[in-house]
């Protein structure tokens, strides 16, 4: 029991912090994330990671808070690519990876500039891959704030969205207006992705988005249930990282322990392979045996 | 800015833009985006890992780099394929934070791994990045019309006895071994830049196939010079200007062709 | 026969419709009426342009000239009159929804807000299950229906709103012949237990001609519409080929041949040639 939970654990205020931030950062990850798949859309979630790292980049160069920079780069980017149209699936893809590639390119000057200008040191490590434990009181209730607000949007919007989903043309002919609830969509995409890249760092913040969501799907026997699944899923996946995290420190005097961002993603990916084998297993018990019975019966007098 | 160190840089930049302008072309044709992003990620907890050890960062490039590839190209067959390949994407950028996190050149080694670091490059790596990026396009010249047949037709392919599913696996690993020679120079974030910009743009200008090829390789070639000239000059990172400078030519072509169309309609009404 | 006469308007009017993709011409003034209860196929070969009809009736295509009207008034995107199924529908096998959360979404998909489905409602879906013979497998996952299953749910899924017209797509293609004449049944059976015209396209009407009150015929981006006493003749079909067909009856079906090579001209006396 010491090894797994060592001293001082629940008494750290910045472990106190990082676990309400995990939590609320999964939850919305989770309901945003279980669309997103839904959609097909992973590569386009997984974009707008690499744009909000070039905003969260730019506001440590500004002395602006990392979260607004996120923000900022996530929403720039949604809005970019939804003009550069994003109709056909293979334009999708060349699309967002061309935004992509620009973003990291900006990402790198920011980062450059950050250790040569700004003479800090760790901004490429705090910006990709989170710092959740250094995250300043201040910024939680604007977090929180705002997973609220992107949780009723997805709430209100799920029925349509379902269908859209679906078939846009279907959801066209029942009066469904497909162009605004791609978008609001979008909008509820850019601001989940900018919220997590807060807590595990932008360019990991798709596992949180994807993994519990993905994982869930694949159990669950509908939406509704798929999305509590992957909420619950997060926020077990972030609590235990974080916790992970916080004892290696102890586990090695000499070393500085491993990230959060890490043991977060390390623990989704588990879940997802944890659930492709129930789904094996689920698949191999329900096989149908043939019946030949009937075949016999109908060849005959009929 | 031809001489001493630059030298290097020149030569390699010349060598991964060759590689990556053909090596692009069949990942736009294939619409590999996804997995030509995720590969050089597993290059990148490669690196890492043999920088951790004290091996050989190549060494750790290429064996991650293969694994990713084969990997990739099982889970796309069975169950989502943008669901998996994403996860296994981001635990390998994990995986190489955590062992870089152990190292004491935490913050720099990230950056030069991620981003490039063209301007460092030894007159020692020259040679094997040559060897290296000749034996990708050698691959790619022997599977041409193999990736043109399975990209555009599979299922003919398959009917003459082309298995499209091995084809793509074979394409991967030729992805891989571009990668292993190229994020020493470009770094793992910014290669998929560079392999999709140029060929995006070639493609919109011309529909064929041979000439799309060798306007990828051009384009590809003056981004890197363009880069490696702009870098020298302002002190600002390589990767930023192929980020930037790749972004330009897909966005410029695909204007040009809508501009183009929009004239000959024009003369059409009148 | 009076305008005055009849008692509800068309459901459906078209007018004078043209669609064009860039230089082709798909469909050149096109006209026709879909009138209330009452079952019509549209009928062509592959690639004539039923598809776009169907969209153009949609509000999905745009037309050059013309215009479309439901229930006498222009189309507008709310308009909740017309249910549809399409031909194709990619339905993910993983996605966690079962025919039931389908058939209902057809209720209320257009709908922001917070609120639960009411018994009503619930009551609506089932009926609508019920109507198209799917209670057996309406928990079950839409991913892992058959195609027959799938395209039942989406039928129910269409007439769950009650719409005044059913459009649907290519829904006979690629059926064995025991299904078509299923589905057939089924749609006609629901069409008149809950007063629903329908609209459906196809390239074979020998299925349809039991139940079928009207065809409109599609050739050459232009249309015949009528009973099918009156259009499937070798004289108004000759025409709208553009070259002599023979309309032929044998054993209660009817087979269109061409004779690729005779004018439109050289056409017989009688309309149509009995065999028996």
């Amino acid at each position: 029991m010491h090894v797994l939970l060592e001293p001082g654990f629940f008494s750290n205020a910045p472990v106190r912090t990082a676990l309400l931030l995990g939590a609320v950062v999964a939850a919305v990850s989770a309901v945003v994330g279980v669309i997103t798949v839904v959609r097909s859309q992973s590569f386009a979630g997984h974009a707008l990671t690499d744009v909000a790292t070039a905003g969260g980049s730019g506001a440590y160069y500004l002395g602006v808070g990392a979260l607004w920079g996120f923000l900022g780069g996530s929403l720039a980017g949604a809005g970019a690519m939804e003009l550069i149209g994003v109709q056909r699936v293979r334009r999708r893809d060349l699309a967002t990876g061309i935004v992509l590639g620009a973003a990291t390119g900006i990402s790198a000057l920011f980062l450059y500039l950050d250790t040569t200008v700004k003479a800090t040191t760790g901004a490429t490590q705090q910006i990709l891959f989170g710092s959740i434990f250094s995250v300043s009181n201040s910024t939680v209730p604007y977090v929180a704030a705002f997973s609220g607000l992107v949780i009723m949007l997805m709430t209100i919007m799920r029925r349509p969205l379902l269908l859209t989903s679906l078939s846009s043309e279907i959801a066209s002919s029942q009066g469904v207006r497909v162009r605004l609830v791609g978008v609001l969509f979008m909008l509820c995409l850019a601001v989940s992705v900018g919220l997590s890249s807060i807590a595990i760092g932008s360019i990991l913040s798709t596992a949180l988005l994807i993994g519990p969501a993905a994982t869930a799907l694949r159990v669950a026997r509908s939406i509704a249930a798929a999305t509590l699944l992957a909420i619950g899923l997060g926020i077990i996946s972030a609590w235990i990282g974080i916790l992970l995290a916080y004892d290696s420190f102890y586990w090695d005097p000499s070393s500085q322990g491993l990230p959060v961002s890490f043991f977060i993603v390390a623990i989704c990916f588990v879940f997802y392979l944890f659930s492709s084998l129930v789904l094996a297993r689920r698949r191999s018990h329900t096989t149908r045996r043939p019946v030949v019975t009937d075949f016999a019966f109908s060849a005959e007098g009929h | 800015m031809f001489t001493g160190f630059m030298v290097n840089a020149w030569q390699a930049g010349t060598i991964v833009a060759v590689v990556a302008g053909v090596v692009g072309f069949f990942v736009v044709l294939r619409g590999s985006a996804f997995p030509a992003h995720a590969i050089p990620n597993g290059a990148f907890a490669g690196a890492a890992g043999a920088n951790l050890i004290g091996l050989n960062p190549l060494l750790g490039l290429g064996v991650f780099s293969a694994l990713a590839a084969l990997a990739i190209g099982r889970l796309g067959k069975r169950g989502r394929p943008d669901v998996a390949t994403a996860l296994a994407l981001v635990l390998m950028l994990a995986l190489g934070a955590a062992f870089l996190s152990q190292s004491t050149q935490y913050e720099p080694e990230i950056y030069s791994l991620l981003f490039g670091e063209i301007l460092g490059v030894s007159s020692a790596q020259i040679l094997p990045t040559l060897f290296l990026g000749l034996a990708s396009v050698l691959a790619i010249a022997v599977l041409y019309r193999r990736l043109l047949l399975t990209s555009l037709l599979p299922d003919v392919a398959a009917s003459k006895g082309v298995d499209p599913f091995r084809v793509d696996v074979m394409f991967l690993l030729v992805v891989a071994l571009a990668t292993t020679m190229t994020v020493p120079v470009v770094g793992a974030l910014l290669i998929f830049s560079l392999m999709i910009g140029p060929p995006a743009a070639a493609r919109t200008l011309t529909s064929r196939p041979g000439t799309a090829l060798w306007l990828s390789v051009l384009f590809s070639l003056l981004t890197i010079w363009i880069s490696i000239a702009a870098s020298y000059q302002s002190n600002w990172p390589v990767g930023f200007y192929v980020g930037t400078i790749s972004a330009v030519w897909y966005l410029s072509a695909r204007t040009y062709v809508r501009a183009k169309l929009f004239l000959v309609l024009q003369r059409r009404i009148i | 026969m009076s305008i005055g006469a009849r008692e509800t308007p068309p459901v459906l009017e078209v007018d004078g419709v043209s669609v064009s993709f860039g230089p082709r011409n798909i469909l050149n003034n096109v006209s026709f009426e879909v009138r209330a209860g009452e079952f019509t196929g549209l009928i062509g070969s592959n690639g004539v342009g039923k598809t776009t009809l169907l969209r153009v009736i949609l509000g999905l295509q745009s037309i050059s000239s013309g215009s479309v009207r439901v229930l006498g008034a222009p189309l507008s995107r709310r308009s909740r009159a017309l249910g549809y199924v399409p031909q194709k529908v990619l339905l993910d096998p993983d996605v966690p929804m079962r025919a039931r959360d389908l058939v209902a979404l057809g209720l209320d998909a257009h709908k922001f807000g917070f609120s639960r489905r009411s018994a009503s409602e619930r009551e609506r879906v089932e009926e609508m299950l019920v109507a198209v013979d799917a209670e057996s497998f309406a928990d079950s996952r839409i991913g892992s229906l058959s195609g027959g299953e799938q395209q039942r749910v989406l039928i129910a899924h269409a007439l769950v709103s009650n719409p005044k017209l059913l459009l649907l797509d290519e829904p006979l293609a690629n059926l064995d012949p025991g299904s078509v004449q299923e589905v057939v049944a089924l749609l006609h059976r629901v069409a008149k237990d809950h007063g629903v015209s329908i609209l459906l396209s196809a390239h074979e009407m020998n299925a349809l001609l039991p139940v079928m009150d009207r065809i409109v015929y599609v050739s050459n981006g232009q249309v015949a519409s009528g009973t099918t006493d009156e259009v499937v003749r070798s004289d108004v079909l000759s025409k709208l080929y553009g070259h002599h067909v023979d309309v032929i009856q044998l054993h209660g079906r009817v087979f269109v041949v061409a004779e690729p090579g005779t004018s439109a001209e050289d056409v017989p006396e009688h309309p149509r040639y009995q065999v028996d």
